[in-house]
C-alpha cells in the first residue's frame, strides 16, 4: 500500500502503573529535545506529543507502519527504557482507532477522573506547540480541530462533566451552592494537615481570597499560611473569631469535638442572616453533629462528601455509553474525510495543508 | 380586536408561549440537563408581547387600565411579574428563575382564561375617570407582580435549602442558584414590592381621606392587612428574626394570602355590569 498511516503510540494510566509512568515521563527539556529529534525522523510527516501526568502519547502521520517503531526506538533510547519492557505497557493504535482514542482523550472519557476537563486544555496546548513548530499538517490539523469540536459537543450535550468527583471539589461546589461566588467568602482552615491543605487549595482555585489557618501548633499554622498566602491564627481564638468566617474546613487530628454546639450558637447570634458552612474532614469528627439542626448552619462530613462524589462519578459513568456513541459517529465521519488523504499520500496532504489550517 | 385577533386570543397565545417555556424547562430538568435560558427567555418574551397586545386591546375597549374583574387582575399580575423578571433576570442572572417565572405566568394566565365566569362581567368606571385612582390600582397590582416574583425566589430558596440540609445537592437541585443569592434578591424584592404598595396606598389614602365612604371597608381591611404583613416580614427580616427557611415560607405564604385577598377586594367593589360583548373588545 502506498498511502500514509495514522498512528498513536504511548502509555497511559490504563496501560502502565504509576511507577512505570514516572520513568516514562518527560520533563520540558527532554520533551523539546525529543520533538527536535522526531522532526528529523525520516518518514514521519506529522506528529504531536501529548504529555501529562497520566499519559504520554505520540500522534503521528507516517509514510509507513515502520516509522511508528522508529518513534518508539527514539523515545525508549532517550528514556533509557528497553523496547521489550515498553511494549508490555504500550498503547499502540492505528487507523480509525486513533481518532476514537483522541476524541475520547480530549473529551475526558479516557481520564483517570472521568469527565475532567483539564485534559482538553493539555491536548490543546500540545497541539498548539506542535502546530507552532510546524510539526502538524493537513491530517493532524483536521484531526485535532475535530477532536476539540467533539469534546465541546460531548460536554454540552451530555452530563459527563456534571458534578464534582473528588471530595475537595465536592466541598467547594457545595460552598458555591450556599454562597454563590467564593470571592467574598471568608474561610477558616482548622488543622494544618494534608487533606485540609488540599481542600484549601481547591477553594483558592475557585477564587476564594480570604483564608485563615488555625492549628494547635501555631508555627505549623504559620508555615502553611505562608505556603497558601493565608493568615495564621492561634487555635484558641477560634471560638471567639468563628462568627467572622463563612466556611470552616475542619481537619484536625483532635480526639474530641473541636467545634461544639454552644460555640456555634454564640457565633450565629452575631451573624444570624449569614450562613455558616462546616466541612468536617476529620476522623474522629471535629464538629458536633447537632450544629446542623441550627438554622443557617450547614454541616457536611467526610462520609457525606464521599457519597456525593461517588454519586456524581456513577452519574458520569452512566453517561459513558452515550458519549462513546456520539464520538463513534464523529470518528466515522472524520475517518471518511481523512482516509482519502492518507491513501493519496504526501502530495495531497501537503497541497491542502494551508487550506486546512485552523482559523 | 388587534391585528385581527380578539384580546382573549392574544392572551391565549401569551399563555401558550408561557406554557411552552414551562414545558421546555421541565423537559430539560427531567433530562438532568442545564436549562437553555435563550429558548425559555424567547418564549417568555413572545408570551409577554402577546400579553401586552391583549391587555392593550382590552384596555382600549374599556377605556382604561383593564382591572375590572378577576380575569383582568390575574392577567395584570402575571404581566407585572414578567415585566419585573426581565429586570431581575438580566441583572442577577439567577439560574432557573426564567423557568419558575414562566411556570407562574402560565398558571395564572391559563387559570384565568379557563374560567369564563371570571371574565363574564366587569366593573365599569371603577376609577371614576380619575387617573390617580387608576395609578393607585396599577401600582397595587404591580406590587403584586413583585410579590409574585418574591414567592418564586422564596420557593427556589426553600428547594435549595432543603437540598443542602438533606444532603442531596445533585439532580435538578444542582441547577438552582445559591441560597445566599436567593436570600439577597428576595430581600430586595420584598423591599421593592413594599415601596410600590406603600406608594399605591399613599395615593389611595389621599382620596379616601377626602371621602371615607368611597372605599369599601372590606377592601380597605384586606389591602392594609396585606401591606402590614409584608411590612412586618421586612422588619423582622432586617432585625434578623425572620430568617432562612422561615423567611422563605413567609414569601410564599404571603403571596398566597395576597392572591386570595383579591377576591374579597374585587367582590366588595361596585356592582358589576356585563363584560364587553362576546369578550371581543372592539377597536
Amino acid at each position: 500500500m502506498n498511502g500514509e498511516c495514522l498512528f498513536v503510540l504511548g502509555a497511559t494510566h490504563h496501560t502502565a502503573p504509576l511507577a512505570v509512568r514516572e520513568r516514562l515521563s518527560l520533563d520540558a527539556g527532554a520533551a523539546d529535545a525529543l520533538r527536535a529529534e522526531l522532526a528529523g525522523l525520516a518518514g514521519l510527516r506529522e506528529f504531536t506529543l501529548v504529555s501529562t501526568c497520566n499519559r504520554i502519547e505520540f500522534y503521528g502521520v507516517a509514510a509507513d507502519a515502520s516509522v511508528a517503531a522508529a518513534v518508539q526506538r527514539a523515545f525508549c533510547v532517550r528514556q533509557n527504557f528497553s523496547a521489550a519492557e515498553f511494549e508490555q505497557f504500550r498503547l499502540s493504535l492505528s487507523g480509525p482507532g486513533v481518532l476514537q482514542h483522541l476524541l475520547e482523550v480530549t473529551s475526558g472519557l479516557d481520564s483517570q477522573m472521568l469527565g475532567e476537563t483539564e485534559i482538553f486544555g493539555q491536548v490543546k496546548e500540545a497541539y498548539g506547540l506542535a502546530q507552532a513548530n510546524g510539526h502538524t499538517g493537513a491530517v493532524l490539523n483536521r484531526v485535532f480541530q475535530k477532536a476539540f469540536q467533539a469534546a465541546k459537543h460531548v460536554r454540552t450535550t451530555t452530563a459527563i462533566t456534571e458534578g464534582q468527583v473528588s471530595v475537595a471539589n465536592v466541598a467547594v461546589e457545595l460552598a458555591g451552592n450556599i454562597f454563590g461566588s467564593l470571592a467574598d467568602a471568608r474561610i477558616l482552615l482548622l488543622g494544618a494537615g494534608e487533606i485540609g491543605e488540599k481542600t484549601a487549595k481547591a477553594f483558592q482555585s475557585r477564587g476564594a481570597a480570604t483564608l485563615s489557618v488555625a492549628s494547635r501548633r501555631l508555627e505549623r499554622a504559620m508555615e502553611l499560611a505562608e505556603t497558601l498566602g493565608a493568615f495564621a491564627m492561634p487555635f484558641w481564638l477560634m471560638p471567639v473569631k468563628l462568627a467572622e468566617f463563612d466556611i470552616v474546613v475542619c481537619a484536625t487530628s483532635a480526639p474530641d469535638t473541636v467545634v461544639s454546639r454552644p460555640v456555634v450558637e454564640t457565633a450565629m447570634r452575631r451573624r444570624p442572616a449569614r450562613p455558616l458552612f462546616f466541612i468536617d474532614l476529620a476522623l474522629p469528627r471535629d464538629v458536633d453533629a447537632s450544629v446542623a439542626e441550627r438554622e443557617n448552619v450547614f454541616l457536611y462530613n467526610l462520609d457525606d462528601l464521599a457519597r456525593i462524589a461517588d454519586e456524581n462519578r456513577a452519574a458520569r459513568e452512566a453517561e459513558l455509553g452515550k458519549c462513546r456513541a456520539l464520538l463513534a459517529e464523529r470518528t466515522a465521519a472524520l475517518w471518511r474525510q481523512i482516509e482519502p488523504r492518507l491513501q493519496a499520500g504526501p502530495a495531497v496532504s501537503h497541497a491542502t495543508d494551508h487550506r486546512t489550517e485552523p482559523a | 380586536m388587534f391585528a385581527g385577533l380578539t384580546d382573549r386570543s392574544w392572551l391565549w397565545l401569551a399563555a401558550e408561549c408561557y406554557l411552552v417555556g414551562l414545558l421546555l424547562g421541565t423537559f430539560s430538568l427531567l433530562r438532568g440537563r442545564r436549562q437553555s435560558g435563550a429558548w425559555i427567555n424567547s418564549f417568555i418574551a413572545a408570551g409577554y408581547l402577546c400579553q401586552v397586545l391583549g391587555l392593550y386591546a382590552r384596555g382600549r375597549a374599556v377605556g382604561g387600565c383593564p382591572l375590572g374583574n378577576s380575569f383582568e387582575i390575574l392577567q395584570f399580575t402575571a404581566w407585572s411579574a414578567i415585566t419585573l423578571y426581565f429586570f431581575v433576570g438580566v441583572t442577577f442572572r439567577l439560574s432557573l428563575l426564567g423557568f419558575f417565572t414562566s411556570s407562574l405566568a402560565a398558571t395564572l394566565t391559563l387559570v384565568s382564561l379557563a374560567i369564563p365566569a371570571w371574565d363574564a362581567t366587569r366593573r365599569e368606571h371603577i376609577f371614576g375617570g380619575n387617573p390617580w385612582i387608576e395609578l393607585h390600582a396599577a401600582l397595587a397590582l404591580f406590587s403584586y407582580g413583585v410579590f409574585a416574583l418574591l414567592a418564586l425566589t422564596s420557593g427556589m430558596f426553600l428547594l435549595r435549602h432543603y437540598s443542602l440540609k438533606s444532603k442531596q445537592p445533585g439532580g435538578a437541585f444542582s441547577f438552582l442558584p445559591s441560597i445566599f443569592d436567593l436570600d439577597h434578591i428576595s430581600v430586595r424584592l420584598l423591599g421593592a414590592g413594599l415601596v410600590l404598595m406603600t406608594a399605591s396606598l399613599a395615593v389611595g389614602a389621599v382620596y379616601w381621606l377626602r371621602d371615607t365612604a368611597s372605599v369599601n371597608p372590606t377592601k380597605l381591611l384586606f389591602t392594609v392587612a396585606i401591606w402590614a404583613a409584608y411590612a412586618t416580614a421586612l422588619g423582622l427580616r432586617l432585625r434578623g428574626v425572620l430568617l432562612a427557611r422561615r423567611f422563605g415560607w413567609a414569601g410564599v405564604a404571603l403571596f398566597a394570602a395576597a392572591l386570595l385577598s383579591l377576591w374579597p377586594v374585587d367582590a366588595s367593589r361596585h356592582s358589576p355590569v356585563a363584560a364587553p360583548a362576546g369578550r371581543t373588545v372592539p377597536r
